[in-house]
């Protein structure tokens, strides 16, 4: 191999490929060529480097200089000054959003400097289609160590001491999960990985998938060596081609290796992977729909007990972890349970992704320990709200959690911090809202995805959703009672109470925390059929300012249902019965005249 | 080839660590001794390209983990290219031109490891930057 002085790291997350970042590889890979520089240059693509708002992403090492929003003409201009001439493209350098500084190395960067990465440690550092590199960050040797120096019962013990609890959102300890499948006596148990990221907005497991789809193959190997299967399954939605392909890689590799397969490293121990697909159904993370949808039923989840760990995949028990929860394993092992727990909250040790997204300047993935409070992941590592504009709510745990309010910003978040205000962790994602946003809009919508994604089994799931989501549809009408909202409330706290599975006990969360934290915006809608946000069309009606009207009749003129009347120099008025709201008039007057609703 | 042991995997973990050496910019910062490179048309025209491979050359073989090697712009001299600067945590910069191959050995060995600065290459800096 030759010696090469310089890597450029190229973005190879789904991201970015849509941005172009796969052809722009090979445009450098040309580019270098042509100048002769191939033996000094090393063109590696990467995992998710996290910065999706600011993709595609090109790194170069060892100056650690970071590039954002790299386009394809701008590559000739990266080779030929910064790889042959030294000099750093100022342009494409990353601003921050606050300070309008430009900053060179990521390490500079706020959305960086309050990370902390144990998940996401190898995505944007190593070639996730390359095994070498994994080993050479010190892949599959908590595996080797783990089956040279450990039994299955020190393993677990070991997980359990950690306190890592499932990442996927129930916050259940991932230790006693695998001491309950452990203790299970079968001839044939299963280790399951849930990589059916269901949650809108959440793709951690996808990035981690796609970024370092080796140490998922590691720490699922560990899993069945501690609970004593030799058969592994991944449950992947087919809508994650990239991660498909990147884990069929991954595990070819592993095969041929020797660390996936009969006797691994030179144990008694044998493993095998499969990949088993799944149509993108919210229903199928929870554990026992999953296991009916891999056996090829349809996904439909089962109470609980008997729980998978006694009785899961084919009546055999069945072990299954989170995506997260696996990526977290290998540093356990190695680092030592004590190391991990140094780390995050008493109760949540160990830290969180979370795919930070909605108004907030930078949009990403961002790996924090646990106990960092909102304001420091939407201010510091969000970099504000977008616009400036004025901070409202977020949203955590997506259908299944609730909103966040100003006065909570301060709250250290974990698994029980979470839920006493009215949210939950859920699989992580974080959807901020400004002023703009409507509360009861945004519960109608989670409504409908989850009266959408209901599996029809339970009637309160079925109907229930379905009724709140009818009742949520008629208030962003204006043709909302006060009954209406007795009955979001009680129906709420019924479904909540008597729902057989995760899906619909978490289903009315958005609604009773808006309901909880924004009551006037529902009595606004309800009482002055008014829109406090203007984000409900059927509510919100413009209207001109006499003062600042001069009777120029740009706003008549472009109004597609002439609903503005008035004689030029004359001010005009808006006919609220018949205007539609498509805003034409406000983006056209000049003088500011046109109030938004 | 299948890996039968943990100590055939450490094995080929050490043989592989060279090839992303490049991405580790180490725990702390203080460790690290930087060598830059004026790499500008004037730099390449004199030769700087073939100094920064025998650096790289040098680093791989006698597995110097904790000097980094950047190629930067013109550092101004380029009546004494290639010039080469010498970052060493904790001491003044010290600028040297004129560099070639042959006396890449004396900077790491003579320079780096034992302090002895090269006379006959210093440079004196006559300017000042904006920090």
């Amino acid at each position: 191999m030759a010696k090469q002085r310089t890597h450029i790291m190229v973005c190879g997350g789904t991201g970015c490929v849509s941005s172009q970042s796969l052809e722009m590889i090979e445009t450098l890979k040309t580019l270098i060529a042509d100048r002769g520089y191939e033996d000094e240059v090393g063109i590696v693509k990467t995992g998710c480097f996290g910065f999706c708002g600011q993709g595609p992403i090109v790194k170069i090492h060892p100056d650690n200089v970071f590039y954002v929003q790299v386009k394809p003409e701008n590559l000739v201009e990266i080779v030929d000054e910064h790889i042959v001439k030294g000099r750093i493209v100022n342009h494409l350098l990353y601003h921050e959003p606050t300070s309008l500084k430009q900053l060179k190395r990521h390490d500079e960067m706020h959305f960086y400097k309050k990370q902390y990465r144990i998940a996401l440690r190898h995505c944007g550092l190593i070639n996730p289609e390359d095994i070498f590199e994994y080993i050479a960050y010190g892949g599959y040797e908590a595996l080797g160590t783990v089956l040279t120096d450990c039994t299955p019962e020190q393993v677990v013990a070991n997980i359990k001491a950690s306190g890592l609890r499932g990442r996927g959102g129930g916050g259940f300890s991932t230790g006693l999960k695998w001491e309950l499948t452990a203790k299970s006596a079968s001839d044939q148990k299963y280790v399951i990985c849930n990589a059916d990221e269901g949650d809108p907005g959440a793709f951690m497991d996808r990035s981690i998938l796609e970024g370092d789809p080796h140490t998922i193959i590691e720490a699922m190997t560990i899993a069945g060596y501690a609970i004593g299967a030799s058969t592994g399954i991944i449950y992947i939605r087919a809508e994650y081609p990239l991660a498909i392909h990147r884990l069929k890689v991954a595990i070819e590799q592993a095969e041929a290796n020797g660390l996936l397969g009969d006797h691994i490293f030179g144990s008694d121990f044998c493993f095998k992977l499969q990949i088993k697909y799944g149509a993108g159904a919210f229903v199928c993370g929870e554990e026992t729909a999953l296991i009916h949808s891999v056996e090829g039923a349809r996904g439909e989840p089962t109470k609980k007990p008997p729980y998978p760990a006694v009785e899961g995949y084919h009546g055999k028990p069945t072990c299954v972890n989170n995506v997260e929860t696996f990526a977290n394993i290998p540093p356990i092992v190695l680092k030592g349970a004590d190391w991990f727990k140094s780390i995050g909250t008493p109760t949540s040790p160990g830290t969180k992704v979370f795919a930070l997204a909605g108004k907030v300047n930078n949009v990403g993935l961002v790996e924090v320990p646990m106990g960092t409070t909102l304001r420091e992941i939407i201010y510091d590592i969000g970099g504000g709200i977008v616009g400036g504009k004025a901070f409202k709510a977020v949203q955590t745990g997506g259908p299944s959690g609730g909103v966040i309010t100003k006065t909570d910003l301060d709250t250290p978040i974990d698994y029980e911090s979470l839920k006493a205000i009215g949210s939950m962790m859920g699989s992580g994602g974080m959807i901020v809202m400004d002023e703009d946003d409507c509360m009861v809009n945004i519960a109608k919508f989670y409504l409908e995805f989850t009266q959408d994604e209901s599996c029809g089994k339970c009637t309160p799931c079925r109907i229930g959703t379905k009724r709140m989501y009818e009742i949520l549809t008629k208030i962003t009408e204006g043709e909302g009672t006060r009954e209406d909202i007795r009955k979001l409330k009680t129906l709420g706290q019924m479904i909540k109470d008597s729902a057989l599975c995760g899906l619909g006990q978490t289903a009315p969360n958005p609604v009773l925390s808006t309901l909880h934290y924004f009551a006037d915006e529902y009595d606004a809608h309800i009482d002055a059929k008014h829109c406090p946000a203007g984000a409900c069309k059927a509510l919100s009606k413009y209207a001109i300012d006499p003062e600042k009207c001069i009777g120029c009749t740009a706003c008549a003129r472009v109004c597609p249902v002439q609903c503005i009347t008035g004689q030029p120099k004359m001010r005009h008025t808006i006919d609220a019965a018949k205007c539609i709201t498509c805003g034409a008039c406000y983006t056209a007057c000049k003088f500011d005249a046109v109030i938004r609703p | 080839m299948p890996i039968k042991s943990l100590e055939e995997l450490k094995a080929i973990r050490a043989s592989q660590m060279k090839k992303v050496k490049l991405r580790d910019h180490g725990e702390s910062d203080d460790q690290q001794i930087e060598i830059l490179i004026g790499m500008a048309t004037c730099g390449i025209a004199a030769g700087s390209r073939e100094v920064l491979n025998a650096f790289i050359d040098i680093i791989d073989t006698e597995n110097l983990d904790h000097i980094k090697v950047i190629p930067v712009g013109c550092m101004g001299y380029c009546h004494s290219e290639p010039t080469v600067q010498v970052n060493i945590p904790g001491q003044e910069p010290i600028l040297y031109g004129n560099i070639h191959p042959e006396d890449i050995q004396n900077i790491i060995h003579k320079h780096i490891e034992n302090g002895e600065l090269l006379d006959d290459h210093i440079l004196i800096q006559t300017f000042q930057t904006i920090r």
